[in-house]
């Protein structure tokens, strides 16, 4: 297992690398000169020419793509053309609130998505289960930034529970958590649901049955860790993805975090901004992924012998 | 049927259907059997005559809905197991009857050692610590020859047959009285078959339990049972002894059963099936459900409904042709 985890780190190398060079050639061949993003289009040439040359503009390919990976390796990836900062710096001022906002997201989804799965598929066809579907069928097809709206008009406008905008106290995580979480939520309930239903109807849980073992016994040990598997890849992936930042929910409540930024730096072609955070972002997301493979083989011990 | 009081199983009028949105499956149909203490009942039958349906109807483990007990009584030591509530049963599941299943490769939870899956069972059945109950699924690896440095293995790590050993392991653990065998050797290889049967053979004398074996190889039921009941279409058909059922069998169906089996000793060229098919258990026949196939089939056996008729001792049958002397 742990040779297991080191070569996955290992391998995370050449995937990076790999995401650098894309990174650094998507910027290469953009058009538009970076000097003039930085001065502005009243530069003199000169000032241009001074910027070039302080930047390594003019330099070959590889020795840029060189410098850069050099640098990234340092997590040196310059200074923001916007507000001359160390990117590292602007970067991680925001990447702790996104990383809490996408955690607390999929935290909140699995804790509503997984017992009311579980529930549905007990009591297949009840009144419960198609009430259950119905709402979850709904909350998937709303759009995030929607119902965020909605809950900042009643809970935050009409009913002043919560606070409408801002980051920092629990009060304010509320509705971006739950604005973020819903649609996850029920697709973790339907996952859910659907792997039990499937558990449920297998042979060892007519052996767990047959040996006199009670009910909730049979659901929560025997059937639930075999149902985990499909609802492990859905969480890693929502967190996966919420990690790039959640533009339009950061947006709508103002969270200082890392998608609204990421947005700008990029209409605002702050080069070094977008590819530390890329890079930042591919880092995370390659991690999570390291972390659901992990969590399988502790459900799942087929999947950990195959771990070697 | 005799209603010894030395039984230890009775079952009497049993009906189980499913009610699904297609109609109303008879699984098992007014059917009737018992067994007595060490006794070993091979329940034979094709697929779909009803003998699973039956064995999950004993242990109360039928899926409801759809399925639901409709008539009968199932007489265990006394006690009707029908009439017992949810909690009183899971009492009697896994300690006084136990099951064994027919697929190994299904039937075992796969994120659980082995060694944990048979303790789980001491430890509901038995004031154990988990040491204790570890310590005697490692003492029942043993009788049913896994080493223990295998106990903490799990179920992938293992053969089928090696497999169908840990499942009755899990069956044989809290010595029950009754052991129901599901086909538990139909997905095994013949080889494996034989050390399987050899061994479920020799745990079961060891302590005198009663066994129903639901096979549909009459090989098995020659090999390890002691009283044999012939299903079809969801009831017994015919019932006997052993020796009494294989030298001299009156029922159509079970004569064209043993008439299917080729002879090694004769230059055979043709089998000789039994025509037709297994009856749709949503639309039987009337009458004796086998009619339509039978060969002897007189007018009323379509109007009739059979009973048990005794035409020997401890041998019944259920045809209208033994009839008119039993009544």
């Amino acid at each position: 297992m742990h040779k297991y985890i080191l070569r996955r780190l290992l391998m995370m190398i050449p995937v990076l690398i790999g995401v650098m060079f894309i990174i650094f050639v998507l910027d290469y061949i953009r058009p538009g000169c970076p000097s003039r993003v930085i001065l502005g289009e009243a530069a003199s040439p000169e000032a241009i020419a001074r910027v070039r040359e302080e930047l390594r503009l003019d330099d070959p390919f590889l020795i840029r793509f060189g410098s850069f990976v050099g640098n990234a390796l340092t997590l040196d990836f310059g200074r923001s053309w916007q507000t001359n900062r160390p990117v590292f710096q602007e970067i991680f001022a925001r990447f702790p609130n996104t990383m809490q906002l996408a955690g607390m997201s999929v935290i909140f989804a699995l804790l509503m998505g997984v017992p009311l799965g579980i529930l549905s598929a007990t009591k297949q066809y009840s009144i419960f289960d198609i009430i259950a579907n119905f709402t979850g069928l709904l909350a998937a097809a709303i759009p995030n930034f929607w119902l965020g709206m909605m809950m900042v008009i009643l809970f935050g406008v009409n009913l002043r529970i919560f606070p409408t905008s801002g980051w920092g106290t629990p009060m304010h995580w509320v509705m971006p958590v739950v604005a973020i979480g819903a649609s996850s939520a029920a697709i973790i309930m339907r996952m859910t649901r659907s792997s039990m239903l499937e558990c449920i109807r297998s042979d060892y849980i007519r052996t767990a049955r047959a040996k006199g073992q009670k009910e909730s016994v049979v659901i929560f040990k025997h059937a639930l860790r075999n149902a985990l598997i499909p609802v492990t890849t859905v969480a890693g992936l929502t967190f996966g993805a919420l990690l790039g930042g959640a533009v339009l929910t950061e947006t709508i409540f103002a969270i200082p975090g890392l998608g609204r930024f990421m947005v700008e730096a990029i209409s605002q072609m702050d080069q070094p901004l977008v590819q530390g955070g890329v890079l930042l972002i591919a880092i995370s997301f390659s991690l999570v992924n390291l972390l659901v493979d992990i969590l399988y083989a502790f459900i799942d011990p087929r999947i950990r012998s195959q771990y070697r | 049927m005799s209603k010894n009081n030395e039984n230890l199983l009775n079952i009497e009028n049993l009906s189980i259907h499913f009610f699904i949105e297609e109609g109303t499956v008879a699984a098992v149909n007014d059917l009737n059997f018992s067994l007595k203490p060490g006794e070993t009942i091979g329940l034979v039958g094709e697929t779909g005559a009803g003998k699973t349906t039956t064995a999950l109807g004993i242990m109360s483990l039928i899926q409801s809905p759809p399925g639901l007990v409709v008539d009968g009584s199932i007489i265990y030591d006394g006690r009707n197991l029908l009439e017992l509530s949810e909690a009183e049963m899971r009492a009697v599941r896994g300690s006084q009857i136990s099951m064994i299943f027919q697929d190994p490769m299904t039937s075992l939870n796969p994120v659980f050692p082995i060694r944990d899956q048979i303790a789980e069972v001491v430890m509901l059945h038995e004031k154990v610590t988990a040491a204790q109950a570890i310590q005697r699924a490692e003492e029942m690896l043993d009788k049913v020859g896994i080493r223990k440095e295998r106990a903490k293995d799990f179920p992938h790590q293992f053969s089928g047959g090696m497999r169908q050993r840990v499942g009755i392991a899990i069956a044989l653990a809290c010595n029950p009285k009754l052991l129901i065998a599901d086909e538990p050797t139909t997905a095994l290889d013949v080889t494996i078959q034989a050390q399987v049967l050899e061994l479920m053979k020799g745990l079961k004398e060891e302590n005198n339990t009663s066994m129903i074996m639901i096979t549909h190889d009459l090989g098995i039921v020659a090999e390890i049972c002691d009283k044999v009941a012939i299903m079809y279409a969801g009831s017994v058909v015919e019932t006997a002894d052993k020796k009494e059922l294989f030298n001299n069998p009156k029922h159509p169906y079970t004569i064209g059963l043993f008439n299917s089996i080729p002879d090694i000793e004769k230059d055979e060229e043709k089998l000789k099936p039994i025509k037709g098919l297994m009856p749709d258990p949503m639309n039987l026949p009337s009458g004796c459900s086998f009619h339509p196939r039978c060969d002897h089939a007189k007018p009323e056996c379509s109007q009739k409904v059979p009973k048990h008729t005794q035409v020997n001792d401890g041998h019944y049958v259920r045809c209208l042709l033994f009839e008119e002397g039993g009544e």
